[in-house]
């Protein structure tokens, strides 16, 4: 068994919500097996919907590797994006994003 | 009566049902949540049954939610359960083992049965609909090099199928009855590019076609279908010509039904405390006047935040604009609003280098709605279109020259 991850997601009013999981999947399964609000992931991780949208905290944005063009461009034309946007279903966990936290927008879409 | 005390049964554990389950410890219900399903597998994600994505596992579901997940959040899920019926009056549902539960809330969320075609030989064991994990497994298990699969109808589950079937070396002939693809539920432009990908892709595809019947062979196995008076060899087909909603057992209790169970837009059917959701459902949908029955997850999922809202007394989720998406082949395809509703269609994008987009407007020149192909930026940009009603100048949004940034601050300016 693999050593468990800390993944926080901080809701719209700075309510913070940390969950342990395996480093395996994607931050949505993470706070979709969690239960965690604000995500809905209405496409199961397809890249389609983007309504797995978070913002990932600065110092962890650049940890991430490069969103796929499709993602980058979902997330370009989303009314409240910003530079720090991803789409969670697209961040792969790994040991290493241990302590990763982002914000869920006031809505998804 | 105190919140902690109370049972919410949900009939039906897809897409709609387990949404409402999640929402509602989500919203911090602390009462009972029972979820019944009438499926033996776990819960499952219904798309990929007919996406390329399935070609790796088909005999592994893509789980909604990991089994732990249930007993975590303390929700009573129970499979291979069938819920008989419901009486209004008493509060009560009956399960097949002959159980009566009492609820506080009851939410069906019973989805759609695909629909049969009563047509000689249509009851042979490879006839089958795509509807269910069951039916999936048998797909996959049969699709290979020199099979000969006929898909009747072209809709979206005709096309995936077709696209899927493809890509694992089976032939395929898709036999529709109109005259054009998805006449349901995609403009003519989109249905016509659709139709010329697929045939480039070595699918047979026939339209204006009257199926009359299947043919056996000499052992009972599938031997043709019979189209337009003629023969086709085939060893499998799939129907693919839509699904109704299953209201049986909101009929029998007495709930208004038109076509699909009538709601409001909490969830509410005309029985007090009884709620339905998803593909079984006649819904509003605003602004758009009328009642729809729409197949798609963003809708019952909206209306399953809709029911938990109007449940534990939150506000109302502000309304969305319906979407939906399919995959085929390497084509990503996303669709928000109604196409239907729209007088002139304006395509943007290059048609050959599959990315492209089609905007439907109204006489007044507002948006609504898109069909993306391959491009996921006029997806959302098209929502948002919607969403505020914009008036785009067709000439302008013809021109992929202007960017769609560009259109968007105009629009708002
Ligand atoms: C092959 C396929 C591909 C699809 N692809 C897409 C897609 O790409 N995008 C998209 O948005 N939508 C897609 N859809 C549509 C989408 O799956 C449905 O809109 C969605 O599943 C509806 O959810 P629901 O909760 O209303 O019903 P369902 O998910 O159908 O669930 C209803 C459940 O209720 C159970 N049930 C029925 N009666 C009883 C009873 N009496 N007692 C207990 N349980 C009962 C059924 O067995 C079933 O498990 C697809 C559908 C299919 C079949
Ligand atoms: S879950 Fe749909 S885009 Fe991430």
């Amino acid at each position: 068994m693999t050593d468990k991850i800390q993944i926080t997601f901080r809701d719209p009013a700075g309510q913070e919500n940390t969950v342990s999981v395996e480093p395996r999947g994607t931050v949505m399964e993470a706070a979709v097996m969690n239960n965690v609000g604000g995500i809905i992931a209405e496409c199961g991780g397809g890249c389609s919907c983007a309504t797995c949208h978070v913002y990932v905290d600065p110092e962890w944005f650049a940890a991430l590797p490069e969103p796929d063009p499709t993602e980058s461009e979902l997330v370009e034309f989303l009314e409240d994006a910003r530079p720090c946007s991803r789409l969670s279903c697209q961040i792969q966990l790994v040991p290493e994003l241990d302590g990763l936290t982002v914000q869920t927008p006031d809505q998804q879409n | 009566m105190s919140a902690e005390r109370r049972h919410v049964i949900v009939v039906g554990a897809g897409h709609g049902g387990t949404a409402v389950t999640a929402l509602l410890r989500q919203h911090g219900y602390a009462g009972r949540i029972t979820l019944l399903s009438a499926e033996s597998d776990q819960p499952y994600h219904r798309p990929p049954l007919s996406k390329p994505s399935t070609v790796a596992t088909a005999a592994t579901p893509e789980l909604l939610r990991e089994a732990e997940f249930y007993e975590i959040q303390n929700i009573d899920l129970r499979l291979g359960t069938t819920v008989q019926g419901f009486d209004a009056k008493t509060s009560s549902v009956t399960l097949d083992s002959g159980d009566v539960l009492a609820y506080d809330a009851l939410v069906l969320a019973t989805g759609a049965r695909a629909i049969t075609l009563p047509l000689p030989g249509a009851d042979s064991a490879q006839v089958r609909t795509l509807r269910n994990l069951g039916d999936a497994r048998w797909l996959n298990s049969r699709l290979c090099p020199g099979a000969h699969l006929v898909i009747v109808g072209a809709g979206y589950i005709g096309l995936e199928v077709a696209a899927l079937a493809r890509s694992r070396g089976a032939e395929v002939t898709i036999v529709e009855g109109s005259s054009r693809a998805l006449g349901r539920s995609a403009g003519s432009d989109m249905a016509q590019w659709l139709t010329e990908y697929h045939r480039s892709r070595g699918t047979t595809i026939i339209l204006d076609a009257v199926v009359e019947g299947f043919v056996e062979g000499q052992n009972g196995e599938l031997a043709a279908v019979r189209i337009n008076g003629e023969e086709l060899a085939c060893d499998l087909a799939v129907i693919g010509v839509g699904a109704r909603a299953r209201t049986e057992l909101a009929v029998e209790a007495g709930l208004l039904c038109e076509g699909g169970v009538v709601v409001d837009d909490h969830g509410r059917t005309s029985a007090r405390s009884v709620y339905a959701i998803g593909d079984m459902t006649m819904r509003p949908l605003a602004p758009f006047s009328g009642l729809f029955r729409l197949e798609s997850i963003p809708s019952a999922t909206e209306q399953a935040r809709q029911v938990v809202a109007d449940f534990l007394n939150l506000p109302a989720p502000a309304p969305e604009i319906p979407w939906f998406w399919s995959d085929q082949f390497d084509l990503k395809l996303q669709i928000a609003g109604l196409p239907a509703l729209g007088q002139k269609a304006v395509v943007r994008g290059d048609l050959g280098a599959a990315r492209f987009a089609v905007y439907h407007l109204d006489d007044a020149d507002h948006v609504v709605a898109v069909e993306a192909m391959n491009s996921p930026g006029d997806f959302i940009a098209g929502k948002r279109f919607i969403a505020d009603a914009t008036v785009v100048h067709p000439d302008l949004l013809g021109d992929a020259l202007i960017p769609l940034k560009t259109l968007m601050n105009r629009a708002i300016a």
